[in-house]
């Protein structure tokens, strides 16, 4: 067997399989349960959905906080996916890299951006 | 990975624009390109999300403004094409949220047989395209 460590360590794709892999299926459960908890109290509102309905599923401390790891939970399975598509299609290291920096200052502004409007509710 | 795999052969003899379209994609490959994609389109179109839900939930003046988009338009944007992104944005989600429940109960239930992937993948597309009829019909005012 050939050397596989120190120097001649062969370090291939990002290294980190089971972590993301992982991460990927947890983050998707809870985006799935929160899909279910604000639509069950949609469709348990009788009438129409006025604006005080609608932001009072938000504005309660459970789904605030819901809301919130729901929003990293998405910023991490994004993360995930996105650089798995750059990874594959995109071979040339530079653009690569650009990409995934693109990906990451996206991510980050619109997770910023909904952070504050859900903590400002 | 103990070392870097021996050199296989490569067979460049395909063209892109005679051979591809004639290969078959079976149902399962189709749901896997399209989770890509649509997972793709969420990534491109989270601006917009977020916009949804800033101007729905901060005041009864954003709230206002919000249903205009879909009635009026949005700046210079019609509200047909605000429709049809929302729609796509509809698609999207529900294509990658069925898509994906189907991975995970792969990967749950040890669900692995050719079989399997081929019945789940064609109910996928099935609900996944129904239940987009369905609210597009709803978005678009059709009852």
């Amino acid at each position: 067997m050939s050397v596989n460590y120190g120097s001649k360590r062969v370090v291939v794709g990002a290294h980190y399989g089971l972590r993301d892999w992982l991460a990927q299926r947890v983050t998707g459960v809870l985006m799935v349960l929160f899909t279910l908890a604000v639509l069950g109290q949609v469709l348990l509102t009788s009438g129409e959905i006025s604006y005080d309905k609608w932001a009072g599923i938000f504005s309660t401390q459970f789904m605030k906080a819901l809301t919130f790891s729901v929003f990293i939970a998405l910023a991490i399975h994004v993360w995930v996916g996105v650089r798995d598509i750059w990874m594959d299609y995109v071979k040339a290291v530079g653009l690569r890299l650009v990409l995934q920096v693109f990906t990451l200052v996206w991510l980050v502004s619109c997770l910023g951006w909904a952070i504050q409007v859900l903590w400002r509710l | 990975m103990t070392q870097l795999a021996k050199k296989r052969p490569e067979f460049r003899n395909i063209n892109a624009l005679t051979d591809l379209p004639s290969y078959r994609l079976p149902a399962a490959g189709i749901v896997s390109i399209l989770h890509r994609i649509s997972g793709l389109i969420i990534f491109l179109l989270l601006p917009l999300l977020v916009w949804m839900f800033d101007t729905s939930v901060s005041s009864e003046i954003s709230f206002a403004k919000f249903s205009a988009a879909f009635n009026v338009g949005l700046g210079f944007v019609p509200a047909v094409l605000v429709k049809v992104m929302v729609l796509g944005l509809i698609w999207a989600y529900l294509h990658h949220l069925i898509a994906g429940v189907r991975h995970v109960y792969m990967d749950v239930c040890h669900a692995v047989s050719k079989e399997f992937g081929k019945s789940s993948a064609v109910v996928t597309l099935v609900l996944s395209l129904g239940l987009t009829a369905a609210l597009g019909a709803k978005l678009f005012g059709l009852y």
